[in-house]
């Protein structure tokens, strides 16, 4: 789960790591109070307006600017609340922001980078940081790793004195901010560890004018099998930021992931999901989604598959791919046709049910009167589906 | 013969009084496994599956009272990370853990206590092992497997049993069947079974089925080019999957490697590995290959 910018410097703030003094704000009749705020508070006459949306490259995108003034803050937050912010994230259709949040200007001496994530080769968390912070960090990493400078968590110890010491040597911090920073990593680490997060980054993590080291902008997600945990974290959900045929899904307990082709898939399993996307392209078509209706698939799974596929107008055909094992195949026949029934649907549909009863199951789908598509093999399926989807668009 | 379990395998399951324990539990028992007992803290002395086992209070306790060697796990997440270590610590050698939703930072844990133990760890989140005609250890359907002399590897759950339905249609059996799941961190590796079925006398092939992410497929391709003698048939699931799902920067940094399908056909295929384009040419492909050989 991903949570917006002002949301992280809330959590940052809780475990005692600077960040710039601000206020977020979501109406325009409120900009010029949280201008008067900030400006009081942090004691500056400039300030660094925000963009408040999960989606990186907001800065190219015109969603961060920097505002030399007091009206030129009040003109930035009226062009960037309300504004639909495009980046390389956000897709064509960009992001509406509906919250700015208003921060200090630093004066910034040097950016560096700090991120912690797992390893997924060593079982690791890894604390990472680079001298090199800033928007260009993976281009850093490809052309240069070196010179970002990673100290592996032993689990169960945390990111320990020494390491974080480490992390500052290869920094090349000196004076007040390297007595600043171990702990700064440090509790960063706790932050990490104590929420569930699946990424903690910070970039640029600054160092001021004055020497003091301050989380300019970070970035935190969290682990979702761990959000039980965290009632608090889990309401900083913002389903707005999420595609809503996704969160339709969710409430179901279907994974659903939406693409740009025609033919609709539902399969259950994600490996099976997947390949069967694979295969509708490599037969010449190209999916609409990733649908994955789980173990416990049953006549609700179906018709809430079927009417989240179908939300997209550009599906054309919809091809099931089941493969029972616990999941009786006529169960699902029989789930099937009541959905196509009460449905109605206008598009083809094929089927092929493999597994167990899957016999009894194309029995049914052939006596139910319903206009069904039978498929005896993976492949026979994947050409049938890809076939009638090119015929629909002929019409 | 076969790799991890048998008919000699006697099994516990952790879980066995919820309703998708006694449920599996039920399915092994009557695929003829040897289920040996359950564990439900705070319900021993109790018996499960309709009085055919005894239920005890501890994994400790399972293990000494029945000389269970296979511990199947069904624990609800909260309580998985748990259960795992508790048959590590009881001396359980195989552990197979089915449950779904572990929190991962629970698992980078509990991984480096099981490696401290010398407990075999499959899992989490995995359909577990099936040796056809020796024993189901988790939720594979067992009609749907034969036995013969094909290993089968794999990330995901239906996909293998896919794969494992185009090797009967061959009329390829198999020696065994793990699914070891798609987790970030999960117990035992695809290097680990290339290794176990290197050796195992009675498998002449072996399918690895993989998926994007990780880097898990790579490693096991290095180490196959110079050690695995057998022929071993590779895929990889999630060529046409949106590659924009990435999270953050730190993700791609920490690795450094290209986790695309496309790339890890590429590097498996250089290793040496016959890798299959079609998900539907899985079972083919191994029967070509075995009659090449013979």
């Amino acid at each position: 789960m991903k949570i917006h910018e002002h949301q992280a410097n809330e959590l940052l703030k809780r475990y005692g790591i600077p960040i710039p003094g601000g206020t977020t704000i979501g109406d325009l009749a409120q900009a010029e109070a949280a201008i008067d705020q900030v400006g009081r508070e942090s004691n500056t006459e400039q300030f660094v307006i925000k963009a408040q949306v999960h989606a990186g490259g907001r800065g190219k995108g015109g969603g961060v600017r920097f505002s030399p003034d007091r009206a030129s803050a009040l003109e930035n937050i009226r062009n960037i609340l309300g504004m639909t912010l495009v980046t390389h994230q956000t897709g064509a259709e960009g992001r509406l922001v509906k919250k700015v949040m208003v921060t200090q200007a630093l004066d910034i001496k040097q950016e560096f980078y700090a991120a912690i994530t797992l390893d997924r080769a060593t079982g690791r968390d890894v604390f990472m940081v680079s001298s090199e912070g800033g928007v260009e960090i993976e281009e850093i990493a490809r052309t240069s790793p070196e010179k970002i400078v990673k100290q592996a968590i032993v689990p169960g110890f945390g990111l320990r004195s020494f390491q974080a010491r480490n992390l500052v040597l290869a920094l090349g911090l000196e004076g007040h901010a390297a007595k600043q920073a171990p702990g700064i990593f440090q509790k960063l680490y706790k932050l990490y560890r104590e929420l569930d997060c699946s990424i903690v980054e910070i970039n640029p993590l600054v160092l001021t004018g004055k020497d003091d080291l301050v989380a300019l902008d970070a970035k935190i997600n969290f682990d979702d099998n761990a959000l039980y945990l965290h009632p608090e974290v889990a309401g900083m959900r913002d389903l707005d930021e999420e595609d809503p045929a996704e969160v339709e899904a969710g409430k179901f307990n279907l994974n659903y992931i939406k693409l740009d082709g025609t033919v609709g898939c539902m399969v259950n399993g994600a490996g099976l999901a997947m390949s069967t996307m694979d295969i509708i392209k490599q037969v010449g078509g190209s999916p609409a989604n990733f649908l994955d209706v789980g173990g416990g698939a049953n006549v609700e799974t179906v018709k809430n598959g079927f009417r989240i596929i179908l939300s997209d107008e550009n599906v054309k055909a919809v091809l099931i791919n089941i493969f029972g094992g616990i999941v009786r195949c006529d169960r699902i026949a029989n789930g099937i046709i009541e959905a196509v029934k009460e449905l109605d649907l206008k598009v083809p549909v094929v089927v092929r049910l493999e597994g167990t009863n899957a016999d009894v199951a194309k029995e049914l789908l052939a006596n139910s009167g319903v206009s069904i598509i039978s498929a005896d093999s993976f492949e026979d399926a994947a050409n049938k589906v890809v076939e009638a989807a090119a015929g629909k668009g002929n019409h | 013969m076969s790799i991890l379990v048998n008919e000699d395998s006697k099994i516990i399951v952790q879980g066995i009084t919820g309703s998708e324990g006694s449920f599996h539990a039920s399915q092994c028992l009557e695929y003829g496994d040897n289920v040996v007992g359950g564990v439900t803290p705070g319900k021993g002395g109790q018996t499960a599956l309709e009085g055919a086992v005894p239920v005890f209070n501890s994994c400790a306790e399972a293990r000494a009272k029945t000389g269970a060697n296979v511990s199947l796990i069904f624990v609800p997440p909260p309580f998985a990370a748990d259960a795992i270590m508790e048959a590590a610590a009881a001396g359980i050698e195989l552990i197979v853990c089915i449950t779904e939703g572990i929190p991962i930072a629970q698992m980078v844990e509990v991984k480096a206590y099981v490696e401290t133990t010398g407990s075999r760890f499959i899992g989490p989140n995995c359909p577990g092992i099936l040796t056809p005609e020796g024993a189901k250890v988790g939720i594979m359907p067992g009609f749907i497997a034969k036995k013969g002399s094909v290993g089968v590897i794999s990330k995901s759950g239906t996909l293998t049993y896919e794969a494992v339905h185009q090797l009967c249609a061959e009329g390829l059996g198999q020696s065994t069947c793990i699914g070891i799941g798609g987790d970030p961190i999960i117990g035992t590796t695809m290097l680990d079974l290339l290794q176990m079925f290197e050796a195992d006398p009675e498998t002449d092939a072996i399918v690895m089925i993989g998926e994007i992410g990780g880097s898990m497929e790579i490693e096991a391709a290095q180490y196959a080019k110079e050690n695995i003698s057998k022929p071993v048939i590779g895929f990889i699931a999630g060529q046409t999957a949106p590659p924009g799902r990435r999270m953050g920067h730190a993700g791609a940094i920490v690795s450094g490697a290209d986790e695309s399908a496309v790339a890890k056909k590429k590097l498996m295929a250089e290793c040496g590995i016959s890798v299959v384009e079609s998900p539907a040419d899985i079972g083919r492909t191994v029967r070509a290959i075995l009659e090449g050989e013979a």
